[in-house]
């Protein structure tokens, strides 16, 4: 349970202690039995897997853990399992057809990733977006960051073992799913946020079903707290469990709620502003120790600060256009293919072609309920995309589990992963 | 949105990258590569840099004044090699092992150059423009 030494100044000791003391076992996937039958000497030590069927792992992570006894020592995250070449695939789908393929690498906050694809997009386009346009994005990240959090609480609580807050967490991210349903369609995967705009404005009454939520929110947040913050043996679990410091989680690109963690307040939606972010009022929340229980309690008041920029997006929602009006990227509106034959070809030709964007390279980042989520996107002015690749911040945060597990127990590496949160869609994508 | 970029000839971005991390550029946020053999026209390149097949991207941030920087390595494709930002942003070592995987583009001083999303003995580097969607068979290793 040793914090990580802290880091040392002069560069070349730095690298020094990276590659000698490292944390991280760099060994290839099958050379387990190679290295137990070469270090021998002491019969305590093996290499375990722990994963990639094993149900705290979120999915199929796979965990080399070099054990001492029942203290994990090196380890390394092996990944790969779900990879299915969406960033191949993205290269053969047209831009409107881009979200239906990166919504579903973070299936927990999908909204996020077709934001920064719609934004490369539109960057590349050079568009300016209608404010509602804007507004309903924010809206629904807001409301999928909720989501993504509450599912964070149940699984958290599930893989300390306080099974139910799963069954609490789980019934809150329901009823949040349920209003993204009434609006997009779909519980996940909506392709709702495309290039140009949103698929379609909001729904009558959508204003009573996001108030309901954000009146209901905060009374079960507060019941989260009597269950799990308070407890005793939870915060046993949590607390100096999987200690990183500021310095190692910059040098390792780690961002959202883990570098936050560390007292370090740096959230894109703030220091970076895009949508409208800048006009809505909220707190970066920031942990202390950078344990567990920090990202744990990051992620809850968070949720209390999404609830905050809610209550304001309903009372600022502009009126206007939900998509931008641009005959070359928006299809028309249905009535018009039956009047105006242009409406007709343009229709025909974003549907089956695609619209063109300009040959260039971009990237666009969003603030995810993980991380910094970036899209590097290069056109090479035909309707797909020559390139696109996404910045998962899932798939750079992993990289820290060696780091956090190092001279803890094995049971705390179950707390460890969890409170990581990686989402294995967006790590292999 | 407006990043700025910057080309980099391959045998100065360790100088450059260590120069912008002094600077303030606190983090290494991303390391990708474009494959641009079957590209149609490159307009985007200064007069005095020689486009070549492989691109590095490399893209940094800057807390103290936000912004964020990219650096554009180009990597001609009969010496894949440019040397690894480890060192400097250890962060780098899943995104480098991510680009050596799908592109085959070396990193020289890498502490692990392994496969990271595919299997350890699978052919070829599947984000390559030459390296056909949906090519079967589909391989994988006997189970042993």
């Amino acid at each position: 349970m040793s914090a990580p030494e802290s880091t040392v100044e002069t560069a070349t000791d730095e690298a020094v202690r990276r590659r000698d003391n490292s944390a991280v076992l760099r060994i290839g996937e099958d050379d387990g039995e190679r290295l137990e039958a070469e270090a021998g000497t002491s019969d305590t030590s093996m290499v375990m897997n722990m994963g990639p069927q094993h149900p705290s792992t979120h999915g199929v992570l796979r965990l080399m853990l070099e054990m001492e006894g029942e203290t994990v020592m090196r380890s390394k995250p092996v990944i790969g399992y779900l990879h299915t070449g969406m960033e191949k695939t993205a290269e053969t789908l047209t831009y409107l057809q881009g979200p239906t393929n990166v919504t579903r690498m973070d299936y927990a906050a999908p909204l996020f990733s077709e934001l920064a694809f719609s934004m490369a997009t539109e960057a590349l386009l050079g568009l300016e977006l209608p404010p509602r346009a804007t507004w309903i994005r924010m809206l629904m990240c807001e409301l999928n960051r909720i989501s993504s959090h509450l599912l964070f609480q149940a699984t958290n609580g599930m893989d300390i073992g306080a099974v139910s807050m799963m069954l609490y967490g789980w019934r809150e991210r329901e009823e949040a799913l349920r209003l993204l349903e009434t609006i997009t369609g779909l519980r996940m995967n909506h392709n709702y946020i495309r290039p140009g705009g949103v698929a379609a404005d909001l729904p009558d009454g959508w204003r009573d079903e996001v108030l309901t939520l954000i009146d209901k929110l905060p009374a079960r947040l507060n019941e989260f707290d009597t269950l799990l913050t308070g407890q005793p043996i939870y915060r046993e679990r949590l607390q100096g469990v999987g200690v990183i410091n500021t310095a190692e989680c910059l040098a390792l690109g780690v961002t959202g709620p883990i570098l936050r963690s560390t007292g370090y307040a740096w959230d894109l939606r703030r220091d970076m502003p895009y949508l409208a972010y800048d006009q809505v009022e909220f707190d970066v929340v920031v942990g202390t120790y950078g344990d567990c229980f920090d990202r744990y309690a990051i992620r809850l008041n968070e949720i209390r600060e999404s609830i905050r920029i809610l209550a304001q997006i309903l009372d600022q929602m502009p009126p206007g256009d939900y998509r931008v009006q641009d005959k070359k990227v928006t299809p028309p509106p249905r009535a018009r293919i039956d009047e105006s034959m242009e409406a007709l070809i343009h229709h025909f030709k974003i549907f089956t072609e695609g619209f063109k964007v300009p040959a260039g390279e971009v990237y666009a980042a969003v603030e995810s309920p993980r991380g910094e989520l970036g899209c590097y996107m290069v056109s090479d002015g035909s309707a797909v995309p020559y390139r696109m690749h996404i910045r998962g911040p899932s798939f750079v945060n992993l990289q820290t589990l060696p780091y956090l597990m190092r001279g803890g127990m094995v049971a705390d590496a179950v707390a460890i992963i969890s409170s990581v949160d990686p989402i294995m869609g967006e790590v292999d994508r | 949105m407006s990043d700025s970029v910057r080309h980099v000839p391959r045998d100065q971005l360790i100088e450059t990258v260590s120069g912008l991390r002094d600077e303030g550029y606190v983090s290494a946020l991303d390391v990708t590569a474009v494959d641009y053999l079957e590209h149609p026209g490159r307009h985007d390149l200064p007069p005095e840099v020689a486009p070549e097949r492989f691109e590095l991207v490399v893209t940094l941030i800057s807390h103290a004044a936000p912004g964020r920087i990219r650096l554009r390595v180009q990597v001609p494709a009969d010496d894949l090699t440019v040397p690894s930002l480890f060192d400097l942003f250890p962060g780098t070592e899943a995104l480098e092992r991510e680009v050596a995987d799908m592109f085959g583009i070396d990193f020289e001083g890498h502490p692990d150059p392994t496969r990271i999303l595919m299997p350890p003995d699978w052919e070829g580097h599947p984000l390559r423009k030459d390296f056909a969607v949906g090519r079967i068979p589909v391989q994988f290793k006997a189970t042993r």
